[in-house]
C-alpha cells in the first residue's frame, strides 16, 4: 500500500481570505478555500468524492457531514479524524491511502476557522467553563493553557540540554524574514533576537514573539491519482511518504517533554519515501511556538536530540540559510487559525511546484511537511516530490 | 450595602465514576493514587482501568505526597477569568515518589525560586466547600 500511495498526487491548493475576516463564517472560509483549490487543480466540486475535515470550535460537531452538506458534496469516503492541528497533514496520508485503494478518486481536505473574530478580535483566553468533566479536570483547575503546556516543554529542554531563549528566538527571527517576502503574511516587519527577548513573557520561558499568531483563515488541498493528475492544470506533486502518530492528549501525560511523536511519524515517512534527510530541499514545520519547531527538528532527526538550539543558530533556517524552513512565514508570522497543519501542506506544494516568487527556494524538488497537534500530542509527516 | 462581586472561580473538577474517590479524599486532605492489583504499577490520573495492563482491579493507596519538580512555567496571563487575580502563578509537572507524573501548582514560595529537581510536598488548597485541589510546596 505504501508503494501504491506514491501514485497519488496533490493537484490543488489554496488559502481563503486570511487575517481578520469578521464578515465571513468559518464554514464559508473553508468552502471558499475549497473552491479555489479545485480551481487550482482544474476540477469541480462535482468531482469530489472524498472529504476530510474537522472543526473543533462551536458549530463543528459532525464536521465532515456538516461541511459536505454545506458544499453539496456526497462523499463515499469521509474522515473527521480530530487530533488537533496535525489532522490536516494526517489527512494527506489518509486521502492517499483511500485513493490508492480505489475508495475515492478526488479527495478534498479543507479547513476554516474564525479564531480571532470568535474572540472579538483580541487574542487571549477563550475558556469560560466553570466545571470540567473528564481527564482534563486534572489540568484545567491548575491553570493549564496551550502556551503554558509548551512552556513546560521548553523549560525542560533548557534544563536538560542548555538550550537558550536566544536560540529559540533565532527561529522567530528567521521565520519573519520569510514572511517579509510573502504579501499574504500578517506580520511583515523584520524583527531581531533582542525584539523577541524583550517581548513580554507570557509563560516562562516563552515570550510573546515565541508564540504563533491568532487569525481567521481557511485552506484546502485536493488530491487524486497520479494518472489523472497528469491531465490537470498544475504539475502533480507526489506524496512520496507519510507517517502519523500520537503519544498523549494532556501535557502531564507526555512520555518525554523533549521528544514529540515526529520521532515515529518522521521515521515512517522517510522509510516509506526511501529518502534521507539530505534529500529534503525545504521543510515546512508546524510552528505554534518556537519550541515546537526545535523539538520537531530533533524528533525528525535533522539533528541529534539536544542539538536543536545549535542547529537553528546563525539564522540557518532564514532565506539564504542552508536549511530553508517555514518559507511562507509560518504560524509565527503568516497565519494561525488555531490549527495550522493545512498551511504547511499548501506551502510545501507551492515550493515543489516552483511558484513561490521571491521566496522560492531555488530548485526545490522535495519538501517535508510536519504537523503537530494538541499539546505536542500528535504529528503527521509527509514528504512531497515533483513528479 | 451592596457586596463587591467576588472574583470568578477557576474551572473546577466535576467528579465522575473514575475520579470521585480521589476528589473526596482531597476534600479530607488526603492524597491518594491508584495502584494496579494485577501488574503492580501506579498511575495518575485516576482511571477505571490500569493504563499499563487494562486491568479493572485497582486499589487506592495513600501516597507519600513527596515529589520532585519535573518542569514548571511562571504564567503571567490568565487562561480563564478565574485566574485573573492569581497571576503570576507557577504551573508545574511533578514526578511523585511513587513514579507517576501530575500537573499542579507550586505554592508557598516565590515563583522565581522554583527549580527543576526541587523537592516538594503536597499541600491542600480548599477552593470551595466541595472542592480541594492538591498542590505542592517546597520542603
Amino acid at each position: 500500500m505504501a508503494k501504491a500511495m506514491r501514485e497519488v498526487a496533490i493537484v490543488g491548493v489554496a488559502e481563503s481570505d486570511l487575517g481578520r475576516v469578521p464578515d465571513k463564517s468559518k464554514f464559508q472560509l473553508s468552502a471558499e478555500a475549497s473552491r479555489l483549490a479545485l480551481d487550482d487543480a482544474g476540477l469541480s466540486v462535482k468531482d469530489v468524492d472524498g472529504l476530510f475535515t474537522t472543526i473543533i470550535t462551536e458549530g463543528g460537531q459532525f464536521s465532515s457531514m456538516m461541511m459536505a452538506e454545506y458544499m453539496g458534496i456526497t462523499p463515499r469516503f469521509t474522515d473527521s479524524t480530530s487530533i488537533g492541528g496535525s489532522s490536516f497533514v494526517v489527512y494527506v496520508e489518509h486521502a492517499a491511502m483511500a485513493i490508492a485503494a480505489g475508495l475515492c478518486e478526488v479527495a478534498l481536505i479543507c479547513h476554516g476557522s474564525t479564531n480571532i473574530s470568535d474572540r472579538g478580535g483580541k487574542g487571549g483566553p477563550v475558556s469560560q467553563s466553570s466545571e470540567v468533566f473528564g481527564p482534563t479536570q486534572f489540568e484545567e483547575p491548575y491553570g493549564v493553557s496551550t502556551v503554558g503546556s509548551y512552556a513546560l516543554a521548553a523549560q525542560r529542554h533548557m534544563h536538560e540540554y542548555g538550550t537558550t531563549s536566544e536560540q529559540l528566538a533565532e527561529i522567530a527571527v528567521a521565520t519573519r524574514k520569510w514572511a517579509v517576502m510573502n504579501p499574504k503574511a500578517r506580520m511583515r516587519d523584520p524583527i531581531t533576537i533582542d525584539d523577541v527577548m524583550n517581548s513580554r513573557v507570557i509563560a516562562s520561558p516563552l515570550h510573546l514573539l515565541d508564540c504563533c499568531l491568532v487569525t481567521d483563515a481557511g485552506g484546502a488541498v485536493v488530491l487524486t491519482s497520479l494518472e489523472r493528475a497528469r491531465d490537470l492544470n498544475k504539475a502533480p506533486v507526489r506524496v512520496l511518504g507519510s507517517g502519523e502518530a500520537h503519544t498523549h492528549r494532556m501535557i502531564s501525560q507526555m512520555p518525554d517533554l523533549t521528544q514529540t511523536a515526529a520521532a515515529i511519524s518522521g521515521k515512517l515517512a522517510f522509510e516509506r519515501a526511501g529518502l534521507t534527510h539530505a534529500d529534503i530541499d525545504v521543510a515546512e514545520i508546524y510552528d505554534s511556538f518556537t519550541i515546537t519547531v526545535l523539538l520537531t527538528l530533533e524528533s525528525l532527526g535533522f539533528c541529534a536530540k539536544g542539538e536543536g538550539g545549535a542547529f537553528v543558530s546563525n539564522q540557518r533556517t532564514a532565506p539564504g540559510g542552508d536549511f530553508p524552513m517555514n518559507t511562507q512565514g509560518g504560524a509565527l508570522s503568516y497565519t494561525h487559525p488555531g490549527m495550522f497543519g493545512i498551511f504547511t501542506v499548501i506551502e510545501g506544494v507551492r515550493q515543489v511546484r516552483g511558484e513561490c516568487g521571491p521566496r522560492q527556494v531555488p530548485d526545490a524538488r522535495i519538501a517535508l511537511c510536519n504537523g503537530t497537534g494538541g499539546v505536542l500530542s500528535s504529528t503527521g509527516t509527509i514528504i512531497l516530490g515533483r513528479d | 450595602m451592596a457586596e463587591s462581586p467576588s472574583p470568578p472561580l477557576p474551572p473546577l473538577p466535576k467528579p465522575y465514576q473514575d475520579t470521585a474517590a480521589y476528589w473526596e479524599a482531597a476534600r479530607e486532605h488526603r492524597f491518594i493514587i491508584q495502584k494496579c492489583k494485577d501488574c503492580g504499577e501506579y498511575q495518575f490520573y485516576p482511571r477505571g482501568v490500569c493504563s499499563h495492563c487494562l486491568s479493572s482491579e485497582l486499589d487506592w493507596e495513600e501516597a507519600s505526597g513527596k515529589a520532585e519538580v519535573y518542569s514548571f512555567s511562571i504564567n503571567y496571563r490568565a487562561p480563564h477569568p478565574g485566574f485573573a487575580d492569581k497571576t503570576p502563578f507557577v504551573l508545574a509537572l511533578v514526578t511523585l515518589d511513587e513514579g507517576p507524573r501530575m500537573m499542579t501548582n507550586i505554592v508557598d514560595c516565590d515563583p522565581d525560586e522554583v527549580r527543576i529537581g526541587m523537592a516538594v510536598t503536597v499541600t491542600f488548597d480548599d477552593i470551595t466547600e466541595q472542592v480541594t485541589l492538591p498542590k505542592f510546596r517546597p520542603i
